[in-house]
């Protein structure tokens, strides 16, 4: 059972082997549970641990984007901010409105955790770890994200809170939108690897599909930040206008869940463009490929943080004209060009040499400016065109000194 | 099949983020659309003009400081210039040229505020409001050595200023003024050009101009649509008639033209100032006025360019310490009049930018 997970740094196998050591031969599947059980408690206790830092780095920065200094009290840095901010929320008083249904106002917060730490099982963070050899791991992230919009709904609309239930009537449709150009970015990669398993598209990046189909990493980058509601997609929130959103009645640790998971989003969403667009946890060799890949992720991480501090907000509308009319068809576009190429380029076996791949690189960037410069004219630039300011002839205030 | 729908009623206020104070906004919305909005003032209602009856014409001043509180020196001015006209008080050249200075800081100040709230409001979030709020800064730092204060100033007096200047203060304003305009070129690089704002504010909130003048507009809100009128131009007080600037205005009424027109204004102050430095002569600060103004009877009316609109006083005399009645004119007010014809048939997004660029100060609506 245990064999094709050979290698890895922490790893099942090794773990199921201790427990079976100590348990009855009858008892294998008690040590197969204990053994997904501890590494599921480990993983997840290292992705909240990376959030906690994560929300730190996140005030940090985004203090300098705005001339600020941000948390610099707790420890070095403010390297405790995020356990005092903890332990704020924790001692909170935890309260429901009296119109709200309970159970699924209960339920709302737990579903979006467990949506957002679920994807965390099937990244391949190092050559051989965890799930990352499933066969459909594509496929199941792009499932389970979806789940977080049920999550939001419930949020919404159990509170009977009218803020909370027009951000998650805005976020369903706006989520819903944004994984259909989301789903047709990830198809470029499916088209390129020949594999859903995301192992498998590391190992297919002899050049990081970054290089390769620009379009789709964009799509892809666009459509994320739009899927985990940040600004300038934040309409669920849209603080200036709702207040808080779906969340608006929350308090205690059932906000901190909240908040932890959408902390959480921006680093599952960075991890999965490392693994799909930026090669994963490949490099070069004078570091591991822990490292590299921890690099990558903050690169991404930060190209976020920067989006955010620097863009006003979208209006609902508009937001979902750029997903229905710009996104989606470049979307199609990137599709059809890889296509085309792939076609052409691959050799017998299926597979394309380094030299095509730059060439098709080549090709696709000159697409790629071409396309979004065309979008952008047709779409939004001519309307915004404005007259020269022409005095009105109603009031003249010259005209007594004349 | 149609779905049955109904309008739902949504309270924006008196706590909420984006009402600039507390402000409170009956909307209607059907779906994201705004069908009906009416405005319910009188939150932060202190009585300011009751309050001035019970106390004497110099200690009024105070009182105004607390109506507009960004831009206090502006407020103090209208009030002061009215006193002055009620009691024929001269007021020597350098204290008109120090109150010019300062009333013309004190624009910027609220400008700054009024971007950068406008910004917030579009949800760029709080970056161009830090940056905004790092360059007020500054100009609180030059009222603090002008008067001590920084947000309630209570910095003139009827007959001239409180103090003269501090040694070090002008060489901090001419640091100040030929430092901004880079700031505001940076400004203006992250949001006049981005297309975004441009998205969520081009030909949202369209005001015409005559039912601007209809509704009595004023300030910037009033320029936005066109119409040239600046009653630093219309009816000089102070010295600005010897000043030379320009009074910019928008071409179509609309939101973005409303925050374009206060960056150019920012522009327009800094040329004043600059003349001001120029030509300011050495000389009293005060005329010399008795502690209790006793204006004969009789009424006056004086009014100020302010930031937000043509800010005035009526005021009353009956010969006594203390004025019989005052009046103000509050523009933040009165610019809210046309804000149900300006939301309706928006979305909620637009709404809140709106009223964003209405840019009000809850302390001189309810005063």
């Amino acid at each position: 059972m245990c064999n094709e997970f050979a290698g890895g740094l922490i790893h099942f196998c090794n773990i199921y082997s201790i427990f079976d050591s100590f348990l009855p031969e009858n008892l294998d599947w008690m040590a197969f549970m204990m053994a997904a059980i501890s590494l599921a408690f480990a993983a997840i206790n290292v992705v909240v641990m990376a959030t906690a830092l994560y929300i730190l780095f996140e005030r940090r920065v985004l203090a300098r984007f705005q001339a600020r200094l941000g948390p610099n009290r707790w420890g070095p840095f403010g390297i405790f901010q995020p356990i005092a901010d903890l332990i704020k929320i924790i001692t909170k008083e935890d309260t429901t409105t009296d119109i709200a249904d309970k159970i699924v106002h209960n339920l709302a917060p737990i579903i979006f955790l467990s949506a957002t730490l679920a994807v965390i099982a099937v990244i391949p963070l190092g050559n051989n770890s965890f799930l990352g050899k499933l066969n459909v791991g594509v496929l199941y992230i792009v499932a389970i994200t979806s789940v977080n919009v049920v999550a939001i709904i419930m949020a919404g609309w159990a509170d009977g809170n009218k803020y909370s239930m027009l951000g998650a009537m805005r976020g369903v449709a706006m989520l819903i939108s944004y994984e259909i150009p989301m789903g047709l970015a990830i198809v470029g990669v499916i088209l390129m690897s020949g594999t859903m398993s995301l192992s498998g598209i590391v190992e297919a990046q002899e050049l990081p599909f970054l290089l390769v189909q620009p379009l789709g990493f964009l799509i892809f980058l666009i459509a994320s930040i739009a899927e985990m509601s940040r600004a300038p997609f934040d309409q669920i929130e849209a603080e200036s206008e709702l207040g808080a959103g779906y969340h608006t009645e929350y308090s205690g640790m059932k906000f901190g869940i909240f908040q932890l998971a959408e902390f959480m989003a921006p680093l599952i969403t960075g991890i999965v463009v490392t693994t799909l667009f930026l090669g994963g946890f490949r490099g070069w060799a004078w570091l591991p490929g822990e490292l590299w890949f921890l690099i990558k992720v903050f690169s991404v991480v930060f190209v976020l943080l920067w989006i955010r501090a620097t863009w006003p907000r979208i209006r609902f509308d508009q937001i979902m004209a750029f997903s229905w009319k710009a996104l989606l068809a470049l979307a199609f576009l990137n599709i059809i060009i890889l296509v085309v190429e792939i076609e052409i380029f691959q050799d017998n076996l299926g597979s394309i040499s380094l030299n095509s791949l730059i060439l098709m690189g080549a090709i696709n960037w000159v697409v790629t400016i071409v396309s979004i410069v065309f979008m952008a004219n047709a779409l939004g630039q001519s309307k915004l065109k404005r007259p020269k300011a022409q005095p009105s002839s109603l009031a003249n205030m010259y005209a007594e000194s004349e | 099949m149609t779905l049955r729908t109904e309008p739902i009623t949504i309270n924006l206020g008196p706590q909420h983020p984006s009402t600039h104070g507390v402000f409170r906004l009956r909307v209607t919305f059907d779906g994201e659309i705004v069908v009906d909005a009416e405005p319910v003032l009188g939150y932060l209602h202190r009585g300011s003009e009751k309050l001035a009856e019970s106390r004497t014409f110099v200690q009024v001043v105070t009182l105004t400081d607390r109506m507009d509180y960004t831009s206090s020196m502006t407020n103090n001015q209208a009030y002061v210039l009215t006193v002055e006209k009620l009691a024929g008080i001269e007021v020597p050249e350098r204290a008109q040229y120090i109150r010019v200075i300062s009333a013309e800081l004190s624009r910027i100040s609220s400008h700054l505020m009024a971007t950068g709230f406008l910004l917030n409001d579009l949800g760029a979030f709080a970056t161009p409001l830090m940056y905004c709020f790092r360059e007020r800064e500054r100009i609180l730092d030059l009222f603090e050595m002008l008067c001590g204060a920084r947000i309630t100033l209570s910095f003139m007096r009827p007959g001239g200023i409180f103090q003269d200047t501090p040694e070090d203060f002008w060489p901090a304003l001419t640091d100040f003024i030929s430092n901004f305009p880079k700031y505001l070129d940076e400004l203006e690089t992250l949001i006049t050009g981005n297309e975004v704002v441009l998205a969520r504010t081009n030909d949202v909130g369209v005001i015409s101009p005559s039912d601007a003048i209809n509704a009595s507009l004023s300030g910037p809100m009033l320029r936005a649509t066109g119409v040239e009128w600046d009653l630093r131009k219309a009816d000089p007080y102070e010295i600005y008639d010897r000043l030379e600037f320009d009074v910019p205005i928008g071409s179509k009424g609309d939101t973005f033209d409303r925050y374009f027109v206060r960056v150019q204004e920012m522009r327009e102050s800094l040329k004043i100032i600059a003349q001001c430095i120029r030509d300011i002569p050495i000389g009293p600060i005060k005329t010399e006025t008795p502690f209790f103004v006793r204006p004969a009877a009789g009424d006056a009316y004086a009014a100020v360019e302010g930031p937000k609109g043509e800010l005035g006083f009526y005021l009353v005399s009956d010969g006594g310490i203390a004025p019989y009645r005052c009046k103000v004119r509050a523009p933040s007010f009165i610019n809210l009049t046309l804000l149900k014809e300006m939301l309706v048939g928006w979305k909620m997004g637009d709404l809140i930018t709106i009223f964003g660029s209405i840019d009000i100060v809850l302390g001189e609506v309810d005063r």
